[in-house]
């Protein structure tokens, strides 16, 4: 006799059940806590935070063990916590130049003011296991310096000086947002950004990376990559001026690329920009450059049919919540779909078997 | 602002809102039926369903038209306190509230555009009286034909035939709402 | 029991008027998908979003709310939908359509002939019936508001000149009113007729695609066809072995390991109310008969 070969409200409580239990892992085994994993695994943090459109490096570490390390799950669970979150109200322009840097680096000059700082970096490390980190071990404290006093200006800036690089005027318009609003194209640069920003990291490093190896290649330096604190301030309309409501930490990339001017532009360098949430430069410098990729039109540049030169096409795959649920939802039941397949093949494989013998027959 | 500003909103939004919108989305899914909407009470000389709608739709994104009487102080503060939709000229709203004297010209209002018809208005006028009889409709919502006492037909028939663009409108009569979207097409009784 | 730590029906004010609005923009142009600015909700994309919060922006205190995937109440994602409004909500549900004031669904219409009472929101995928000839949304829009429909026309006559007859099993286009082309979520082509002049609202929410849109009541309803090859509303020739209806939409389940098959009724409710009220298809009667 026919049973239900569909699952229940019990089925559905147990695989709760049984996820919570696997989470936990061996009992035996200190359990893992949410201020470990903001301090220890501060990148994947950082991405959860960027990815999630929210900052808060303690929730963002109680989406990581509530999803037992599956970062794009934490993304989405940061998500879904984030809207719906009331507005109430909408910061100023954070003052990257004004940032507390912990990291700061530029490829297209030896030396600049404010100089190079290397910072918490893999970058010289030799990655070779570390099996001193298998065992408990304090870390002897690392050689500290003064911090730098003031703002630092950005080295696109001196560039810009001489005219050697496209202006880039201040804008004080509101940008559009994508949360709140539907993705309308052609999409204005700050909302490609802002989609690019919360895109997944690994396709914004695949497209990036395409553009390098040729596929609408834009020739790119680092001018500057900074990370630090930066304030936010918020205009509280009751008070007459702003204040400051807190720090975040943001990692800023801009790139500097070679152009050899357009029918609308003379010569002349131009950028690609790319920011961030936490100490996440992979992301803001691969940002960077689909950036700027994606500005062939205003530069007059011709479309090559390169992916990253395609806004719709950027735009609408970078969103790893929202194709990670569609790819999934091909594990959903589809019966009713697959028994009109069935009845459909079934019907065209008749005809053509009749078609076929009526041709033998004649 | 004066007192009222403050009250006459609903009293527990969620469910209260809940249901208008249900009177609502009935009233412009079946054009010719009436249904009431209950819950807002607002200055004069708005009605209380034009009031639900304004509860239940309206809020920062979209901006609103006051058309002749309706413009006065009390009701400007009372939309503002409750729903932060902005005051703009008829042209550039999203909403329009009035009677239908003072909706004229209607071709002032958004009509939408070929790729985005949804970008257009709606227009919640204001009846001395409302009735499932008078002019005869037709169209998507309704079985055969419905029947509602329109102001006029001419502009209902003329907005018709700018499908899919045109204005779609309510109308309102004290706590009673009846819905007249674009697609219905009208004919003199 | 109302869980009080959020909002009724789970969306707050805000989210809900916009949804509301676009929903109404819906009903005042059938068959034209509205943009809206869908939210990342508690499920992911994919399972329902959009359907969710058409449903949360309708729902009142006095619904009762049905769920249905592949037209059956108790398969895994119903069943996680309607408790998700049962606790946001505190709405009643049932099982029975008859009894349902709002019925959501994924890829059917149920079998019970829906009312003037009955708001049915489809779960949508890809709401653009032209996506898979032209996967650009700004040519797509383009297509719709020149009512360019030449290329959906060519390729299902490409069909007829391969296979002798339009190879679209669900998901089959309509058009609304002599308007707009529109996808009806992928139901099986079996369902199109009932689209059509049906006494009952429905509405479509595509929450990652951000797309509501709508059939009023009564509304006209076409699906694509050729004079010479017209529409067909195909099922498995059979009926069903559980209550023996002969017209309900049928599940094929293979039932042993030699491969034997059983085919029942997609619609859980349909078929158990048959069998309650004494019909009885092949399995059941040759039971009684052991």
């Amino acid at each position: 006799m026919y049973v239900a070969v569909k699952g229940g409200e019990r089925a559905i409580d147990n695989a709760h059940a049984f996820l919570a239990e696997e989470r936990r892992g061996d009992p035996a085994i200190a359990v893992l806590t949410v201020p470990q994993i903001r301090e220890q695994l501060r990148l994947a943090v950082n991405r959860v935070m960027a990815e999630g459109s929210l900052y808060d490096p303690d929730l963002a570490a109680l989406a990581i063990k509530q999803a037992r390390g599956d970062l794009i799950e934490a993304v989405f669970l940061i998500r879904a916590y984030r809207t719906t979150l009331p507005r109430h109200g909408f910061s100023s322009p954070v003052e990257t130049a004004q940032m507390h840097m912990t990291r700061r680096i530029s490829a297209t000059f030896k030396d600049a003011p404010g100089g190079q700082i290397l910072g918490p970096t893999f970058d010289y490390t030799h990655r070779l296991l570390d099996f001193r980190l298998a065992a408990d071990g304090d870390v002897p404290p690392a050689p500290t310096a003064p911090a730098t006093q003031g703002p630092v200006p950005h080295i696109t800036g001196f560039l810009n000086r001489d005219g050697l690089i496209e202006t880039a005027d201040r804008d004080d318009t509101p940008p559009p947002d994508l949360t709140r609003e539907p993705i309308e194209l052609p999409a204005d640069r700050a909302l490609r950004l802002q989609a690019i920003t919360r895109g997944d990291e690994g396709f914004i490093l695949s497209l990036a990376y395409s553009t390098q190896r040729g596929y609408g290649r834009t020739h790119a330096f680092v001018g500057e990559l900074r990370i630090g604190m930066v304030e936010v301030e918020m205009d509280i309309p009751e008070l007459g001026f702003a204040i400051c409501i807190g720090e975040v930490e943001l990692t800023e990339c801009e790139t500097v690329n070679q152009f050899k001017g357009s029918k609308t532009e003379p010569p002349q360098f131009t950028r690609g920009y790319g920011l961030t949430f936490g100490q996440t430069e992979r992301k803001a410098i691969a940002m960077s450059l689909v950036d700027r990729a994606l500005r062939w039109k205003e530069l007059g540049e011709d479309f090559t049919g390169a992916p990253a030169q395609d806004e719709e096409f950027v735009l609408m795959h970078a969103d790893n919540v929202q194709a990670t649920g569609f790819l999934e939802h091909i594990k959903l039941p589809h019966y009713v779909d697959f028994q009109s397949e069935l009845e459909l093949i079934r019907k065209l494989r008749a005809e053509a078997a009749a078609a076929s013998q009526k041709e033998a027959a004649e | 602002m004066t007192p009222d500003t403050l009250t006459g909103g609903f009293a527990t939004p969620p469910t209260d809102s809940a249901r208008a919108f249900r009177a609502i989305l009935d009233a412009l899914a079946r054009p010719g039926t009436i249904r009431t909407v209950d819950g807002a009470e607002p200055p004069a000389p708005l009605s209380s369903a034009a009031g639900a709608v304004a509860l239940t739709l309206l809020d920062g994104t979209t901006p609103v038209h006051l058309a002749g009487d309706h413009d006065t102080q009390d009701l400007r503060d009372w939309l503002t306190f409750h729903t932060g939709a902005p005051l703009v000229a008829a042209a550039e709203a999203a909403f329009a509230f009035g009677t239908w004297d003072a909706l004229l010209p209607l071709d002032r209002f958004a009509i939408g555009t070929p790729e985005y018809p949804d970008r257009a208005a709606t227009l919640v006028i204001e009846m001395p009286n409302l009735h499932p009889e008078g002019a005869t409709l037709r169209g998507p919502g309704i079985k055969g034909s419905a029947y509602l006492s329109l102001p006029a037909t001419a502009p209902f028939i003329a907005n018709r035939s700018l499908f899919p663009l045109g204005f779609d409108a309510f109308l309102t009569c004290g706590n009673r709402i009846a819905g007249l979207p674009r697609s219905t097409i009208v004919r003199d009784a | 029991m109302t869980d009080q730590s959020y909002n009724f029906a789970y969306l707050d004010e805000q989210t809900k008027r916009m949804i509301r609005r676009a929903i109404l923009k819906g009903i005042a142009v059938p068959g034209y998908q509205v943009p809206f600015a869908s939210r990342e909700m508690p499920m992911p994309y994919g399972w329902g979003t959009g359907g969710v919060q058409v449903t949360a922006a309708c729902l009142t205190p006095e619904d009762r709310l049905k769920v249905i995937d592949q037209g059956a109440d108790d398969t895994t994602n119903a069943v996680s939908i309607r408790k998700f409004f049962q606790r946001t909500a505190g709405v009643a549900t049932t099982e029975a359509t008859a009894e349902a004031t709002l019925i959501q669904t994924r890829h059917r219409i149920p079998e019970h002939p829906l009312t003037e009472d009955q708001i049915l929101v489809y779960q949508v995928p890809i709401p653009e019936p032209l996506r898979f000839l032209e996967p650009r949304e700004t040519e797509t829009r383009k297509m719709h508001s020149l009512e360019e429909y030449g290329l959906m026309h060519v390729k299902l006559y490409e069909d007829i000149a391969r296979h002798g007859s339009i190879a679209t099993s669900y998901a089959y286009p309509v058009k609304v009113e002599g308007r707009y082309v529109m996808d009806p979520s992928p139901i099986p082509k079996f369902d199109n007729p009932k689209l059509g002049d049906c006494p009952a609202l429905q509405l479509f929410g595509a929450g990652r695609e951000q797309r509501i849109y709508a059939l009023p009541p009564h509304t006209q309803v076409v699906s694509l066809d050729f004079d010479d090859h017209p529409f067909q509303a195909t099922k498995a020739p059979h009926d069903c072995d559980l209550c023996g209806a002969s017209e309900s939409y049928l599940d094929e389940v293979i039932v042993d390991d030699a491969g034997n098959r059983m085919f029942v009724c997609s619609d859980t409710d349909f078929c158990r109310s048959r069998r309650e009220a004494g019909h009885a298809g092949r399995l059941t009667m040759q039971e009684a008969a052991e």
